[in-house]
């Protein structure tokens, strides 16, 4: 079958549901393999940090959630991008069932970005650069999550999400790019620049195993939670009642 | 083309005027919340005037929020919006109409008062120009941006809280680059670098905005 | 009549509104389906249906405020979306709700609905003769009743640009003499090659009415 042809499938919501529940069960096995290698390596079998000892090893955590919860929102704006243009379903499922997700990353972000800040400057937060962008991106997320959840009519609720969506993503770089600049202005250095240009590669493959067990677990979610969406929308249709009965 | 353009500013002019009594409340909200802060820091003037800069963007920047109410809702309650979608003319350009209408009556005044009130705050006179530059170059900012997310939450019926959610984050670079040029003012420094960076966000606002924000009354009017 | 366009007068004989094959839904009942009509210059076609059929969703899509699930609408035989500028241009809608300012005096909302048509503001004393208003040009149009709003809201359509008027149950809040005034209105626009698609609840007397009825 043809590329296009094979997307034109894909793209309608019967074949979606029956082709992302075979994927799904195959993500979670590599999604926990990769956690499992992650988590050894960056929370026990890698070295501690010269400077900061073993909290360094929450930056396993706390970076790749940050690296997740900018790749997921770019996603999202994608999908948006394509539901606006080409009007398919599929892409809106993906950008709605994506935006809690990229939430949760945020504040697990926040999270550990706290956490490893506390033994270090005694406080629960710091205006980092880092995180001060971190939140402003819960912010993104959470207008649009209550953006979708205010207006009644799916269709008309599904395209001002995308259209929020896309201004976001042009905004999040100038946000970004701001911020930056205002922590740069009021803090010498931050303390999360041990995984600056300098980080050590017995350091960098534990984070990079980390980042892709994120991004799996990302597709994971995203398809389990699409295709909850889907029946949900669909509910009417012939192939959900099959669905339903079937046992 | 322009015909509509200039119709629809003279419109929303002679509207604003005709509401005159309105016109004074984004003045007033500026007021009042820049009396909030020495009411709850207290009165010494070193303080005032160590935050007199952010204090008053953040001011003037909650005024002309609270002042995007008006920029749609009526317009879209009475049909007036349906209008200029269905006419001949592009509603993105019916939308700079409206949004240079909205800037004039609500943040040209904020403009001019702000001079005023940064006494209040001991602000430096030195730093006074640079107030109302930052002010001139953000405050159509701020109505552009403003205008998508009002635009994107006119047709719900209590969406004052979520406009202010989906706004405000978007405001963020326009309040650091505008409230550091007048602190670094106040110090004497120079403040090319945020008036550059304020007058491509302005640029960006302006090419971009009206788009956005005629894709999102369309969707607002479909529901 | 002449209009402020540069552009020459198009031949109104082969204008024409196509609706093919519109499905149309609202939350989540689907309305209509498969539906198809016509309208033609010099013809009004009437859209016909209980409450809640789906009158004002469909005059709402053929004007392109809303986006059918499926099918489209053709205006001169081209899908709409393609030049949706020009076919505005030859639009005229009146909804539930009248698009006149409060505010405003009658003479001034025509006026600014004459620079949004692109035709010249000599037209609007003749637009506000014509419904009956011209001794309440002055008057704002808060202080008018419901009866007069939509007579101004009618005398948008005279402006002139207008080829084809969508009219949502336009005889609703007027008298007698109002609705006799709205007949004449649609006679003489079709007279003069203009179509309209119109759906009304009252028995609806005109010569110009088209064969092709659309029941949902």
């Amino acid at each position: 079958m043809s590329m296009w042809a094979w997307f034109h499938r894909l793209a309608s919501p019967k074949h979606f549901y029956r082709i992302a529940g075979r994927w799904i069960p195959w993500l979670t096995a590599v999604c926990v393999v990769l956690f499992v290698v992650g988590l050894y390596t960056g929370l026990y079998a890698s070295p501690p940090d010269y400077q900061q000892g073993d909290t360094i090893r929450i930056m396993y955590v706390h970076v790749p959630a940050a690296w997740l919860s900018l790749f997921v929102y770019v996603v999202m704006a994608g999908a948006s991008a394509v539901y606006l243009i080409w009007r398919i379903k599929l892409a809106d499922l993906v950008a709605l069932s994506s935006a809690p997700i990229g939430a949760s990353f945020t504040f697990l972000a926040l999270a550990t970005g706290s956490l490893w800040g506390k033994p270090i400057w005694f406080t629960w937060w710091v205006w980092d650069g880092r995180l001060t962008s971190e939140l402003i991106l819960l912010f993104l997320y959470l207008g649009y999550m209550g953006l979708r959840a205010a207006i009644d009519d799916r269709r008309s609720a599904a395209r001002a999400g995308a259209v929020l969506a896309l201004v976001g993503v042009v905004n999040v770089p100038i946000i970004h790019y701001s911020v930056e600049w205002w922590a740069t202005l009021h803090q010498g250095s931050t303390v999360f620049r041990a995984e600056g240009p300098a980080i050590h590669p017995s350091q960098l493959l534990p984070l990079l195993v980390m980042g892709l067990a994120f991004t799996v677990f990302y597709l994971t979610i995203v398809l389990i939670r699409a295709r909850a969406e889907l029946l949900l929308q669909e509910r009417r249709s012939a192939w959900v009642r099959e669905v339903i009965d079937s046992p | 083309m322009l015909r509509g353009f200039v119709a629809i500013l003279r419109r929303d002019l002679l509207l604003a005027f005709r509401h005159r009594s309105e016109l004074v409340n984004p003045m007033m909200f500026f007021v009042i919340v820049l009396t909030l802060f020495p009411l709850a820091l207290g009165p010494d003037a070193s303080t005032l005037r160590g935050i007199a800069a952010g204090v008053l963007w953040v001011a003037a920047l909650l005024a002309a929020l609270l002042s995007l109410e008006g920029m749609f809702r009526s317009d879209f309650e009475d049909g007036a919006l349906e209008q200029m979608a269905l006419s001949s003319q592009p509603l993105a350009l019916l939308v700079v109409a409206k949004v240079l209408a909205h800037w004039l009556v609500t943040g040209v005044p904020l403009i001019v008062l702000a001079p005023v009130l940064a006494v209040l705050l001991d602000l430096p006179a030195a730093a006074l120009p640079v107030l109302m530059l930052t002010l001139l170059l953000g405050t159509p900012v701020l109505s552009l941006v403003g205008a998508i997310g009002m635009a994107l939450t006119v047709g719900l019926r209590r969406g004052g809280l979520l406009l202010s959610l989906l706004v405000l984050p978007l405001y963020v670079p326009i309040l650091i680059f505008a409230a550091s040029a007048v602190a670094d003012a106040a110090l004497g420094l120079q403040v090319g670098a945020q008036l550059n960076m304020m007058g491509a966000l302005l640029a960006l606002a302006l090419s971009l905005g009206p788009i956005a924000t005629a894709a999102a009354l369309r969707i607002s009017l479909g529901a | 009549m002449t209009s402020e366009h540069s552009s020459p007068a198009p031949d109104t004989r082969t204008e024409v509104l196509e609706a093919v094959n519109l499905a149309c839904q609202r939350g989540e009942r689907l309305l209509f389906r498969g539906l198809s009509f016509t309208v033609t210059p010099g013809l009004t076609v009437l859209v016909e249906g209980s409450n809640g059929s789906g009158k004002t969703t469909l005059l709402r899509t053929v004007c392109g405020l809303m986006q059918p699930e499926e099918g489209e609408i053709r205006w001169n035989g081209a899908p709409v979306g393609r030049d949706r500028l020009a076919f505005q241009a030859r639009l005229g809608y009146l909804g539930h709700v009248h698009g006149i300012k409060d505010e405003l005096t009658a003479e001034e909302n025509l006026r600014v609905a004459a620079a949004l048509a692109g035709v010249s503001r000599e037209r609007v004393a003749a637009a506000l003769a014509r419904v009956g208003l011209a001794p309440l040009a002055e008057v704002r149009a808060r202080q008018l009743s419901a009866g007069q709003r939509r007579r101004l809201a009618l005398a948008r359509l005279l402006l002139g640009a207008a080829r084809l008027w969508v009219l949502d149950e336009p005889f609703t809040a007027l008298d007698r003499a109002g609705m006799g005034l709205v007949e004449a209105m649609i006679e003489d626009h079709c007279a003069a090659g203009g179509m309209v698609l119109m759906s009304s609840h009252h028995g609806v007397e005109l010569n110009c009415i088209s064969p092709i009825r659309v029941e949902l």
